[in-house]
C-alpha cells in the first residue's frame, strides 16, 4: 500500500464489497478471468452474514426434464414477475459451481446410493472453505473493512470505495478499481434475524447515490419463527410442530410448513403461540439434529427438548434478505444501472427468479452462486477496457459528524425500524399506514441530512448503516403504496386483490426525492397459464 | 449474547477477535478478549465454532441476560455441559468429522408430518430460555 495522506490508497482490477457466499463466488469467478481481486468486508469473510450463520439449501436440479418441470413450478407460484432465461442460467451455473465445490472439498455427504447428496450446505464450513479458496486464487482478503461509500470518476463510472480499517484504528482507506461488485447482503434493518446485522443495505445506499435504481422492494418483507428470547430463525423444522396456545392447547392450523403462516397469523392478532415438534416419527429425529444443528442448538441451552416442550415464538422480520428486492439489473453480467457497478446475491433484486415470493431456503442460495459468478467475470471484463480516472471525492450524509443536538445512530436506527419491523407494518400493510410511515420517513430524511451525532472513530461506518435503513424504509414504502394490490408476500390489507395491470417489476430509487416506475423490461415466461 | 470467556480456558489466540463478524472483542490486557461491545453480538454462534479450546459462551437469548441469570454464570453453563456444543456440531477440532458430512437433509424431504401430533394435550410449556434441571 502507498499512503496518500493518511489514506491508505491502493488499486486493484476487480473490488469486491462484502464476504458472504455472493462476494466470494464473485472474487472466484475475476480471478478465473485473470483479474486481479481485492475483497473487503465489514466482517469476516467466513463468518458474515445469514449464510454463515443459518446455512442453506440449494435449488439444485439436474439438467433434463425435472429442470424444466422446477422452472415451470417456480414460475407458478412466483406471481408473474421472474425471466425464463435467468432461471435457466442461474439453474445451470448453480449446477456446474456446486460440482466445483464438491471438487474443492466440501465434505457432502453421501446417500444409500453412493452418491453425494448436494441439496444442502452447513453455513460455518460452506462459507470457510469459500474464504480458502478465494486465498489460494489470489484474492486478497481485508476483513473489518467496511466500506462507506463508493467513487467515480468525472464522467460518473464507478471506479472505486472508500471505507475505514475498524480494527486497525480505524484508518480511512481507499481502493481504486476497474470495476466494483457489490454483495454487500439485503437489509434485515437490525432485527437480529440469524446472522443478518451485518446486512444494513449499504450496498443499496452507496449505489443509490451514485445513481443505481432498485426493484422489488415492495417485497422486502418476510418474517421467520424464532424462540420468543431469541433471533434462531430457522423454520424448516417447524413443518413437523404443532402450535399451541399460552395454556397448552392445541391451535388448528395448516399440515406441514403451512402451519407456519397460521402461526404467524396468530401472532399478528397478539396472541401467544408455542411449538413443539411432536409430528416427527422417531426415526427422523437424529436426522433432523444433523440436518440443521443451530435450529436445535439454541433449544439444547435453553435446556428444552422441543420434541416433548413446546416453545414460544416470535417473528422475526428478515427483510430482503428471504424477501427479493434489491438493485436492479441490466445485462446478464449482473450490471446495475450505473456503469462500472456490478451487483450479485441479496445486494441485487431476485424478482428475476423468485418473482414476488420469498426465496429464502434454496433459490437465493443458488442465486448467491450464480449471480456471484455472473458478476464476478462481468466485473473482470469490464475492468480491462477501462482506463483508470481521476477520483471524484465523495461528499455523502453521514460521513462526517453533524452538529451538536444531532440525533444518534440508535436514535435512527430505532425511527427507522418503527415503521419497517413491526408485522402490522410489513407482514399486512395497509395505505394508510404505509402514507403514515411515508410522512414520518421522510421528516426523518430531512433531519439527518446535515448528519449523526459523532461516534467513536472505530465506529464511523455505523452512521452509514444507519442512514442506509432510512434510506432503504423511503424505498420500501413508496414501493409499497405505489403496488396497489396484493401480490405474493407484498399483502395489502386494503387492496387484497391481485391488479393484472400490475403484472410488472416496479423500480424504485432516488435519495432527497424517491420515485417509482414500472420496469420497461417486462417479465419473460415460458408458460403462457402462468400469466395470470 | 455473547456472556462469557473463560479466562481459565482462553489461551489468547485472538482468534474470536478475527472472526466475529460484528466486531465485539477486544484484546485485553492480560490478552484475554474483553467483550467490548456486547450490544453489536448478533448471536450467531460463530466465535463458539471457531474457538479451538471451547472458551466462549453465547447464550441463546438475543439481550443480556443480566447479572443473576445463569446463561452469564461459567459454573452453571459449564455445570450443564453447554460449552463448545456449536463446534462439536459443526464437526470441527481434533478426531472430529465434519457435520457436513452428517447433513442428510434430502432424506427429510421424504418423510411427511404425523397427521396428529403423538403426544397428549395441553403440551407443557417451557416459558423461560433456562430449563436446566438444578439436581
Amino acid at each position: 500500500m502507498t499512503a496518500a495522506g493518511d489514506v491508505d490508497t491502493h488499486h486493484t482490477d476487480v473490488l469486491v464489497i462484502g464476504g458472504g457466499p455472493a462476494a466470494t463466488w464473485a472474487a472466484i469467478a475475476a480471478t478465473e478471468a485473470g483479474s486481479r481481486v481485492t475483497l473487503v468486508d465489514k466482517g469476516y469473510c467466513g463468518t458474515s452474514g445469514a449464510t454463515a450463520a443459518g446455512g442453506n439449501n440449494l435449488w439444485l436440479i439436474p439438467p433434463g426434464r425435472r429442470r424444466d418441470e422446477s422452472l415451470r413450478e417456480r414460475e407458478a407460484a412466483a406471481g408473474g414477475l421472474t425471466d425464463a432465461e435467468w432461471m435457466a442460467r442461474v439453474l445451470s451455473t448453480s449446477w456446474d459451481r456446486i460440482d466445483q465445490l464438491a471438487g474443492w472439498g466440501y465434505p457432502f455427504p453421501v446417500g444409500d446410493d453412493g452418491r453425494q447428496l448436494r441439496i444442502s450446505l452447513q453455513g460455518p464450513e460452506y462459507m470457510r472453505r469459500m474464504r480458502r479458496k478465494a486465498h489460494r486464487s489470489g484474492v486478497r482478503i481485508l476483513d473489518h473493512h467496511p466500506a462507506t461509500a463508493l467513487t467515480t470518476d468525472d464522467e460518473g463510472i464507478v471506479n472505486g470505495a472508500t471505507g475505514i480499517a475498524r480494527q486497525d484504528g480505524a484508518r480511512p482507506w481507499r481502493i481504486g478499481a476497474g470495476a466494483v461488485v457489490l454483495a454487500t447482503g439485503g437489509t434485515a434493518f437490525l432485527s437480529g434475524s440469524f446472522g443478518t446485522n451485518v446486512d444494513t443495505g449499504d450496498g443499496y445506499l452507496m449505489a443509490a447515490e451514485v445513481g443505481a435504481h432498485l426493484s422489488g422492494m415492495e417485497f422486502c418483507t418476510a418474517y421467520a419463527l424464532a424462540p420468543e428470547w431469541g433471533v434462531h430463525t430457522k423454520g424448516r423444522m417447524l413443518q413437523w410442530a404443532s402450535f399451541y396456545d399460552e395454556h397448552g392447547r392445541p391451535l388448528p392450523t395448516q399440515l406441514g410448513l403451512a402451519g407456519r403462516k397460521d402461526a404467524q397469523r396468530a401472532l399478528v392478532r397478539g396472541q401467544r403461540v408455542f411449538a413443539r415438534l411432536d409430528r416427527a416419527p422417531e426415526h427422523i429425529r437424529q436426522i433432523m439434529r444433523d440436518a440443521q444443528p443451530n435450529y436445535f442448538l439454541p433449544l439444547d441451552k435453553a435446556g428444552i427438548d422441543p420434541f416433548v416442550t413446546a416453545y414460544p415464538l416470535r417473528m422475526v422480520y428478515e427483510g430482503s434478505v428471504r424477501g427479493t428486492g434489491g438493485l436492479r439489473l441490466t445485462g446478464s453480467d449482473c450490471a446495475t444501472t450505473v456503469p462500472g457497478l456490478f451487483a450479485a446475491g441479496d445486494a441485487a433484486t431476485r424478482e428475476l427468479i423468485t418473482g414476488s415470493i420469498s426465496g429464502g431456503g434454496s433459490h437465493n442460495g443458488s442465486w448467491a452462486i450464480a449471480s456471484g459468478s455472473f458478476a464476478g467475470r462481468g466485473a473482470a471484463e469490464y475492468s480491462r477496457r477501462r482506463v483508470a480516472g481521476p477520483v471524484v471525492a465523495p461528499h455523502r450524509v453521514g460521513l462526517r459528524p453533524g452538529p451538536r443536538d444531532a440525533p444518534t445512530v440508535d436514535e435512527v436506527v430505532r425511527a427507522a425500524q418503527d415503521h419497517i419491523l413491526p408485522p402490522q407494518r410489513s407482514h399486512l400493510k395497509s395505505g394508510d399506514r404505509l402514507t403514515e410511515s411515508a410522512a414520518a420517513l421522510e421528516k426523518l430524511w430531512r433531519d439527518i441530512a446535515d448528519g449523526l451525532a459523532r461516534v467513536p472513530a472505530r465506529d464511523a461506518y455505523k452512521p452509514r448503516q444507519a442512514i442506509a435503513l432510512v434510506a432503504a424504509a423511503r424505498w420500501i414504502t413508496a414501493a409499497s403504496l405505489a403496488r396497489t394490490e396484493t401480490r405474493g408476500i407484498h399483502r395489502r390489507e386494503d387492496l387484497p386483490d391481485v391488479d393484472h395491470r400490475l403484472t410488472h417489476r416496479l423500480l424504485v430509487g432516488g435519495l432527497d426525492a424517491v420515485w417509482t416506475a414500472a420496469d420497461s423490461v417486462l417479465p419473460q415466461l415460458i408458460s403462457s397459464e402462468a400469466v395470470a | 449474547m455473547i456472556e462469557i470467556v473463560s479466562a481459565t480456558a482462553c489461551i489468547a489466540c485472538d482468534v474470536c477477535i478475527k472472526v466475529c463478524p460484528t466486531d465485539v472483542f477486544d484484546r485485553g490486557a492480560d490478552g484475554i478478549p474483553v467483550i467490548a461491545r456486547q450490544s453489536d453480538c448478533q448471536t450467531c454462534f460463530m466465535c463458539e465454532a471457531y474457538c479451538p479450546v471451547d472458551a466462549l459462551y453465547v447464550s441463546p437469548v438475543s439481550a443480556p441476560a443480566g447479572p443473576d441469570n445463569p446463561h452469564t454464570d461459567e459454573d452453571a453453563v459449564a455445570g450443564h455441559g453447554l460449552l463448545g456444543g456449536y463446534r462439536e456440531m459443526v464437526g470441527w477440532g481434533r478426531g472430529r468429522t465434519s457435520g457436513a458430512l452428517k447433513d442428510r437433509n434430502p432424506l427429510l424431504k421424504a418423510v411427511p408430518p404425523l397427521p396428529e401430533s403423538r403426544l397428549p394435550a395441553p403440551a407443557p410449556l417451557a416459558t423461560t430460555p433456562w430449563n436446566h434441571r438444578s439436581d
